[in-house]
């Protein structure tokens, strides 16, 4: 939880939401401008107590780079997905994984466990009360180790590098 | 010119709606709970976001300004998709629903704390 420090609890929040709503009335106008602050202003004191300590991060320019990797995977990860449900001779072999998590923060947890919901033919299904690993479905797989190697090289290390450090 | 524009718009319309079609197959031939979640989870966001795609590129066309909340449709889909993926799984396991015999991996249990049957130390260090 944040604490109540002041009138502005989530800086890069408010400033999200701003643009947020920019975005959604599609005008720069001064009125939305005025409204949109006052929002944006408003929301983040609503709820602040529901926010873990906003998360600092370190490098913008990999945090892109990721964001882009991710996108492509998950239009990947739909080709195959799309090939597995549509071939009915295939034999799938689902699969539990208990995914041993490095991460320690609960936000970047989070962004993880949605991360591998979107990409190739996994579902985050439970995270331990501890922390310390994350369930994973799998909808086909032949090797285990292999799985846990790919997400860990391509979604876990950049996020630590991103968020952690 | 506009009919490139029309004829592209056309052709993402109709992959999005192959995709689409894929996901609710996967929801209605799949064997068991877990695998039919992958079907919406993933087939439909790109279907989707093919749609929106194609939304985008005929307005930009047609109006001559590009449009952006489709982009933050998009955006609101990925953030909620997952995390409502990620619930019902939690709720099947809750459930203890029947997964077939195929499955392989430890056999998932949820310890007692968090079913809510034990209480638990609040998990987070530092700024409670």
């Amino acid at each position: 939880m944040i604490k109540p420090r002041s009138w502005l609890p989530t800086p890069v929040l408010s400033i999200l939401l701003l643009l947020v709503w920019l975005l959604l009335v599609r005008s720069v106008a001064f009125g939305q401008i005025v409204l949109g602050s006052a929002l944006a202003v408003a929301i983040p004191l609503a709820t602040y107590r529901f926010w873990d300590a906003e998360p600092r991060i370190g490098r913008p320019l990999k945090l892109l780079r990721f964001a882009l990797r991710v996108l492509k995977d998950i239009v990947i990860a739909n080709f195959e997905v799309a090939y597995l449900i549509s071939n009915p001779w295939r034999k799938l072999r689902p699969h539990f994984i208990e995914y041993p998590l490095m991460l320690e923060e609960r936000f970047t947890i989070t962004l993880l466990a949605s991360t591998i919901s979107l990409t190739p033919g996994t579902v985050s299904a439970n995270l331990r009360m501890d922390g310390k690993s994350l369930l994973i479905h799998a909808l086909d797989v032949d090797d285990e180790e292999a799985l846990i190697e790919q997400i860990r090289k391509r979604y876990e290390q950049p996020l630590k590098e991103i968020y952690e450090c | 010119m506009a009919w490139i524009v029309e004829a592209l718009a056309s052709l993402l319309l109709i992959a999005g709606g192959v995709f689409l079609f894929i996901g609710s197959l996967g929801m209605a031939h799949l064997k068991d709970f877990y695998m039919r979640l992958h079907g919406p989870t993933k087939a439909t966001t790109l279907g989707i976001g093919f749609m929106l795609v194609a939304s985008m590129l005929y307005f930009w066309g047609y109006e001559g300004s590009p449009d952006i909340q489709e982009i933050l449709i998009t955006l609101f889909l990925f953030i909620t998709a997952p995390v409502s993926a990620h619930l019902l799984a939690k709720t099947g396991l809750h459930l203890q629903l029947r997964r077939i015999d195929v499955t392989e991996g430890k056999p998932v249990e949820l310890r007692p704390e968090e079913v809510g049957e034990r209480p638990v130390p609040h998990p987070d260090k530092g700024h409670g």
